[in-house]
């Protein structure tokens, strides 16, 4: 039960426009930081590159798993930096996204879970691969700790 | 997301502060890459390739080895320094940093559909 992430968000939006942030190819790329290639389609591969700074080398690559419209659509993962990975080989985790009516708009929950298929040392691999994002990271963490000791 | 998540989180990197410091160096990063294969190393076999003193290497073990992330095994007249995995908490510590990396996504979402 550790090893899974869930969050909940209100969003006031209502649940269609919600969805189309979520399922609209060109519109998920623009917040989650992404340039995808094509739009999503259940049981295919979905590609592309990120344009989330400091990973703009990181191909993006999922697996479209659901597409419920307006209640449910979710992909799989993998989260190896490795630019040559091939998604198909690679341990991956689920990610949903479920939408829900409610007055202020749209309830929002996120779960990503599988981690436990991921390999122990990932957190190395990310060292190891020696990632500027986790360069950059650092640096924040190092700045943020020196300057509230 | 929740004020009781947030505390927790602030909480968590402020104990695990002195580690995060220590990391927060390109030379003491790349021993880290370089030990974390598990195999000790000695200081000798750190300095190779590195445009680095012999000196200026053991100083940066040094501090690694004061918070943890590797320790040393004297065999001989040498010592070698180990990585301690436990330090990094593996898959935990992964799962706090894909989660806020969530955060940040998710409020770049509601903004995207609130505006």
């Amino acid at each position: 039960m550790d090893n899974r992430i869930e969050k909940r968000m209100e969003l006031k939006a209502p649940v269609s426009r919600v969805w189309r942030a979520l399922t609209d190819y060109r519109e998920f790329g623009e917040w989650f930081r992404v340039k995808l290639d094509g739009p999503f389609v259940a049981g295919q591969i979905s590609r592309g590159q990120m344009t989330y700074p400091g990973y703009e080398h990181v191909k993006w690559q999922a697996v479209v798993q659901k597409m419920e419209p307006e209640r449910l659509f979710s992909f799989t993962w993998h989260h190896s930096l490795d630019p040559n990975a091939d998604i198909s080989k690679e341990p991956t985790t689920l990610v949903e996204f479920r939408l829900e009516k409610i007055e202020a708009g749209t309830l929002l929950t996120l779960t990503e879970s599988g981690f436990e298929n991921l390999p122990e040392n990932l957190r190395l691999e990310a060292f190891r691969r020696n990632d500027g994002g986790w360069t950059e990271q650092m640096r924040n963490i190092e700045s943020y700790v020196a300057q509230r000791p | 997301m929740s004020r009781k998540g947030h505390s927790r989180w602030t909480g968590k990197r402020r104990a695990r502060a002195p580690v995060f410091a220590a990391l927060g160096d390109e030379t003491r990063l790349s021993l880290v890459a370089k030990l974390c294969g598990g195999q000790p190393h000695s200081i000798s076999q750190l300095t190779e390739g590195s445009k680095l003193t012999r000196q200026a290497i053991t100083k940066h073990l040094r501090v690694l080895e004061s918070v943890g992330i590797v320790h040393s095994v004297r065999r001989g007249r040498e010592s070698r320094f180990e990585f301690d995995p436990e330090s990094m908490e593996g898959i935990k510590e992964y799962l706090d940093f894909v989660s806020e990396q969530w955060d940040q996504a998710l409020s770049r979402l509601k903004s995207f559909v609130e505006n």
